[in-house]
């Protein structure tokens, strides 16, 4: 973890609710997909958590969704206006057990951790399927970008006014894969604990005071043992979790 | 050269800046990121007899100024404490810790005191009797001066370290409660713990968080810290370690002319995993700003 000044290149709106904030500065810090960074804003006491969607050498990729006062004041944000942040946050995926065929599956905000892990899996040589669920047509992000990456793409949308209509549990009935990544709300993490055929990991949220492991303020049980979500997960595997 | 030493209960300090119980582990996550060696010294996790995974999540919620903790003194237990966390933090801090200790009932912070006394890097014990968050122990020995007398008593025959008992603001009179603590041989009193509070969410219409009340710390209940340390100074001898919001050097100092011989950082590390450092490095610079020399010398300053 490192904390640092950053500058905003640029913030679009993607979607209604969801945007798009690129940060330049040192991403040294970041070791795997999945991690995320903490951000100090004006007149709040806590940090945001926010998952990291993408990364190279010197920019950060943030898709957020206005979920409360801190996003929404982020939303306001202009290219220019400099962010302190906590950068390298949290455990990430791990890409050392999941064969051939990954499964990610992505659940509405959960989506964007996924990219940067489909890019390392498809640089990797694998045939990776992305499964994206959202409520509707007008919410779909990401999308596009995934495709580009050369994953096949299945959006579900809860009222089928795009893709398979219902869940990602549905589109993904038919999919031949070897392992799963996701990332969404807890009742498409039951839903797919319920219906999945192999191993996999999944990438939790809580609320949290520090994000580096201090407080104790996101302690899960596992069957390993105590974690944090914010130090020791927030990826958790299949086989630990308790549901 | 201005003096930043203190010299709390016979052990120098090089600076009165010392993290605050919880909001710094033991030590070894922040010595990732920065000697730790800088710190006056620190007070480690809140520790009971039993291990304790604490309370259901969410356990915080922000606030304007600050935040509210519910954790309920998550811990892996004094044994555990001793074979796995101590080892770890001498590997990264040199100087004598302040252990935290909490329980359930006077037999369990005698035996977690006790336990820990053998060990040699623990300088003093910070004995809590003032957590929000717990039911059936912590914050019920804070809240009368005969129950929190009978918690120093007996931590009192277990050891001869500097016996700190950290108090509940959470109370009708904090004086009172301090003087009990005196009395019955605490060698200071730490204060404040945090205050109880709460936050309700829109969305939802009930509290955010699962235990519904918790502790609230940070910048907003400085006020409400000076407050007590300053009644509490005229009413004892003992030394006062005084935190409640503290964040910056200019905070330190606040404190200190309050009554406080050292002070505590909290809630900022949650913030700014740098805020003890940069306090202790802003020091020196503040200190010349007000003319101070010698920072032992403006304890309790402003009575």
């Amino acid at each position: 973890m490192t904390q640092g000044f950053y500058k905003i290149l640029s913030n679009i709106q993607l979607t209604r609710t969801v945007y798009k904030m690129v940060l330049g500065g040192d991403t040294g810090a970041i070791t795997a997909s999945g991690q995320f960074v903490n951000i100090k804003l004006d007149g709040k006491f806590l940090r945001r958590p926010i998952s990291i969607c993408d990364y190279d050498e010197t920019t950060i990729t943030l898709v957020y969704k206005v979920v409360g006062v801190g996003t929404e004041q982020m939303s306001k944000m202009t290219e220019g206006q400099e962010l302190d942040v906590l950068v390298g946050l949290g455990n990430g995926y791990s890409l050392d057990k999941c064969g051939d065929k990954p499964l990610l599956i992505g659940g509405g905000v959960g989506v964007p951790p996924l990219y940067n892990l489909c890019k390392k899996l498809i640089n990797e040589g694998k045939k990776v399927t992305v499964v994206l669920g959202f409520n509707t047509k007008e919410e779909i992000f990401l999308e596009d970008d995934f495709k580009k990456l050369g994953a096949e793409v299945l959006v579900a949308t809860a009222d089928g006014s795009y893709g398979v209509k219902g869940f990602v549990t549905d589109a993904m009935k038919d999919v031949d894969y070897t392992y799963f990544f996701t990332c969404g709300p807890m009742p498409m993490f039951k839903a797919i604990e319920a219906v999945a055929s192999t191993s996999g990991q999944y990438s939790f949220e809580e609320r949290m005071g520090c994000g580096f492991g201090a407080c104790m303020g996101c302690s899960c049980k596992t069957k390993y043992g105590n974690k944090r979500i914010c130090k020791d997960g927030p990826v958790l595997e299949r086989e630990e979790i308790i549901w | 050269m201005v003096n930043t030493k203190v010299n709390l209960s016979g052990i120098i300090l090089d600076n009165p800046v010392i993290p605050a119980s919880g909001t710094f582990g033991f030590g070894y996550e922040f010595a990732e990121l920065y000697d730790i060696n800088c710190l006056g010294t620190f007070s480690f996790k809140g520790t009971t007899k039993d291990p304790r995974f604490g309370n259901p999540c969410p356990r915080i919620a922000e606030c304007d100024s600050g935040m509210i903790n519910a954790v309920g003194l998550q811990n892996p237990g004094v044994e555990k404490v001793i074979e796995n966390e101590l080892p770890k933090l001498k590997a990264c801090f040199n100087k004598p810790v302040m252990a935290n200790v909490s329980g359930f009932s006077v037999e369990d912070y005698a035996y977690t005191v006790e336990k820990l006394d053998s060990q040699e890097q623990i300088g003093w014990f910070e004995v809590n009797v003032s957590c929000p968050n717990v039911h059936g122990g912590g914050m019920s020995f804070g809240t009368s001066p005969e129950a929190a007398a009978e918690v120093t008593a007996a931590c009192r025959k277990v050891t001869d370290k500097p016996l700190y008992i950290k108090l509940s603001p959470n109370v009708t009179n904090i004086v009172d409660i301090a003087k009990a603590c005196e009395a019955a041989g605490a060698d200071g009193i730490s204060m404040i713990n945090t205050m109880l509070g709460m936050r309700i969410d829109l969305k939802t219409k009930k509290p955010v968080i699962a235990n519904k009340m918790g502790g609230f710390s940070g910048p907003a209940i400085k006020p409400v810290a000076l407050r007590m340390v300053y009644q509490v100074y005229e009413a004892v001898k003992v030394p006062i370690i005084g935190m409640g919001g503290i964040s910056t050097a200019e905070d330190v100092i606040e404190m200190m002319l309050a009554g406080a011989t050292a002070v505590q950082v909290g809630a900022a590390n949650l913030v700014d995993p740098f805020a003890s450092k940069t306090i202790i490095e802003n020091l020196p610079k503040v200190m010349e700003k007000y003319n101070i020399d010698d920072l032992s010398q403006i304890i309790g300053g402003a009575h």
